[in-house]
């Protein structure tokens, strides 16, 4: 009895050991699992919801549905190359609807204590906040909240899961 | 409050360390046996037998002998003798023979008796040394609030402090999170139970993140971070009443509340834009006073026992590390841990003499154990994901967070870093423990 339970977390543990592949190409689509965050907001999907068609503000922000997260490297808050889109494209839809809000919610992995991953995931946002502001977005169309690690996008403790929260979400107020 | 999360048992560690020993090993047994040997610590513990009391039937949830042992097991320092194992059942120093417990290689007894006079019922309990047959201690302890399992801890409090010579810390509560399912229907909860994971009581729940529970030094309120109102603020509940007031909720971060060793304040952590910085708040003015201004992530302060300094987690210098600030001088933060490239949330013993940390070592993120004279750090466990670390009143024992196999549990270690044992959870995740003040007496 013991005996299968030590063999079995003899094994695991060099499955784990097994596991320090090269590390993984960050999704190019959000996570099927993300959160838009609480009850009283909701993510930019629900805008094509309802019988009405759709204004061009509507469209524009279904459109923005593929391109509301931005993922960061371990232990990193810069914006990686290849998210820069992903700002200008938000940057753009807050320009052209200045009554548009946006909350920016910025998570980390797992790894290290709580309290500092907030800062983390506070200075995440806050960079991307900037990089929008200098889009020319106006500050009060902004909010910034950090999760830290406390609202991981996707479970596990690989690689692969870290990669996924590490990342700033765009929330849009209806 | 309504019960919820019970550990599902104790469990030994030592196959979750065993196993981790092989990994960092990547091979070989004989390494992973040494660290078996080390963090397991158990083969000097103190052989002891606890009598079932009489007066009270055997087994559930009041035995009062079991409940003691259990609580001696969980220190580390003592083997519990089996019951099934004990010849006789003696309630009193009189009817102990003690060749037969010399027989049994126990180096001590305990026995008791429930009392019931003029309607008041207590506990009497004796403590005799097997070899000399020299009696310890007598005494008789009430039971508090019909509470037996109150009772026995008291009494494992004082059996603990009269043969290790440190007063036990049996009689306290923890606080901890608890998180269980997945979104939407994800739910935090700030849980008190005592210290052996029993009469778990729910203080608050939310679907919103709940972070930091950290006690008032009286023990009757509990400080914590709650997301409920989608943007982080900080609560002070008493936890007698359930009543509770928000005490800051101001733009940006509101997070990391320590009590100040008086109770009359709360350092905390706030941001301006995107720039945490540590804080103290006045309970009662409401007054704010700026700690630290600079540029990096300030956070998670611990005051030093004397209340004039703050311990803090900061990466000024690139990377996490903790640092100190005298209060009363103001003058710049001293930086405290040097060795490993991280080092975070730190936590004061209660004597001031040592600082208990999340060490990142040979990568894993660990519970490591300052020296605070002479600077040194050694690293108590072996987890891959161990932090919050959280000293009992006595300092004799650490509680922290550890993860392992996509499981929160929580997790023990003797200060000495000599014996270990996991908590687990009998649903969904447990993080964050904070370990109570003595209760005031």
């Amino acid at each position: 009895m013991k005996f299968t339970h030590f063999l079995a977390v003899a094994f695991l543990a060099l499955g784990l050991a097994a596991c320090t592949k090269p590390k993984q190409t960050k999704p190019a689509e959000p996570p099927a699992t993300a959160e838009t965050g609480g009850a009283a907001t909701s993510g930019v999907g629900e805008a094509a919801t309802g019988s009405k068609p759709l204004t061009a503000q509507q469209q524009a922000l279904a459109a923005l549905r593929t391109k509301n997260i931005v993922y960061f490297d371990y232990n990193s808050s810069e914006i990686p190359q290849e998210y820069l889109a992903v700002v200008t494209a938000n940057a753009a839809y807050l320009v052209k609807y200045p009554t548009a809000r946006l909350r920016l919610e910025g998570n980390t992995d797992e790894r290290g204590s709580r309290e500092y991953n907030i800062g983390l995931g506070e200075r995440r946002a806050q960079t991307v906040r900037r990089a929008m502001l200098a889009k020319g977005v106006a500050e009060g169309q902004m909010t910034t909240v950090s999760y830290g690690e406390e609202r991981p996008a996707v479970p596990g403790n690989d690689e692969a899961a870290y990669d996924q929260n590490r990342r700033v979400e765009f929330v849009y107020a209806q | 409050m309504r019960s919820t999360t019970g550990w599902l048992g104790w469990r030994a560690a030592r196959y979750v360390l065993f196993g981790l020993g092989l990994l960092l090993a990547g091979s070989g047994v004989s390494h992973a046996q040494l660290r078996l040997d080390i963090t397991e610590g158990v083969r000097d513990a103190v052989p002891i037998a606890i009598v079932p009391f009489d007066g009270q039937a055997e087994g559930g949830s009041n035995d009062i002998a079991m409940v003691v042992a259990g609580d001696l097991r969980l220190s580390g320092r003592f083997a519990p003798l089996d019951r099934k194992d004990m010849v006789a059942r003696p309630a009193t120093g009189s009817e102990i023979r003690f060749q037969d417990w010399r027989l049994l290689k126990s180096d001590y007894i305990v026995v008791g008796r429930v009392v019931t006079e003029r309607g008041v019922t207590s506990v009497a309990f004796e403590l005799f040394n097997v070899q000399t047959g020299e009696a310890l201690l007598a005494e008789t302890v009430p039971v508090p609030g019909q509470s037996m399992r109150a009772a026995a801890h008291r009494i494992a409090d004082l059996v603990f402090e009269r043969l290790t010579g440190i007063p036990g810390a049996f009689s306290t509560r923890i606080a901890y999170v608890s998180v269980e399912g997945t979104p939407p229907s994800r739910r935090y909860r700030l849980v008190v139970s005592d210290a052996d994971g029993f009469n778990a009581r729910n203080v608050t729940e939310s679907s919103e993140p709940i972070m930091s529970p950290a006690w008032s030094p009286d023990g009757q309120d509990l400080a914590y971070v709650s997301f409920e109102s989608r943007t982080s603020a900080i609560y002070v509940q008493r936890l007698a009443t359930g009543e509770r007031r928000r005490v800051s909720a101001r733009a940006g971060i509101n997070g990391a509340p320590a009590f100040s060793p008086d109770g009359r304040r709360l350092a905390i952590t706030l941001s301006r834009d995107g720039n945490l910085d540590i804080y103290i708040l006045d309970l009662a003015t409401q007054a704010l006073t700026r700690v630290t201004s600079d540029e990096a992530i300030d956070t998670e302060a611990a005051w030093s026992p004397d209340g004039k300094s703050i311990y803090f987690t900061s990466d000024r210098a690139g990377n996490a590390q903790v640092y100190r600030v005298d209060l009363a001088t103001a003058k710049e933060a001293e930086r405290v841990t040097f060795t490993n490239g991280y080092n975070a949330r730190p936590r004061v013993s209660p004597n001031g003499e040592e600082l208990a940390m999340v060490t990142l070592d040979r990568g894993g993120y660990r519970i490591g154990v300052m020296d605070l004279k002479s600077r040194t750090l050694r690293v108590l466990t072996d987890g891959q994901q161990d932090e919050s670390p959280s000293f009992a009143p006595n300092g004799a024992t650490v509680i922290f967070a550890s993860e392992s196999r996509g499981n929160g549990d929580l997790a023990l270690v003797s200060s000495d870093g000599r014996y270990q044992e996991r908590l687990r959870s009998d649903s969904g995740d447990v993080r964050e423990p904070a370990w109570s003040p003595y209760p005031v007496r």
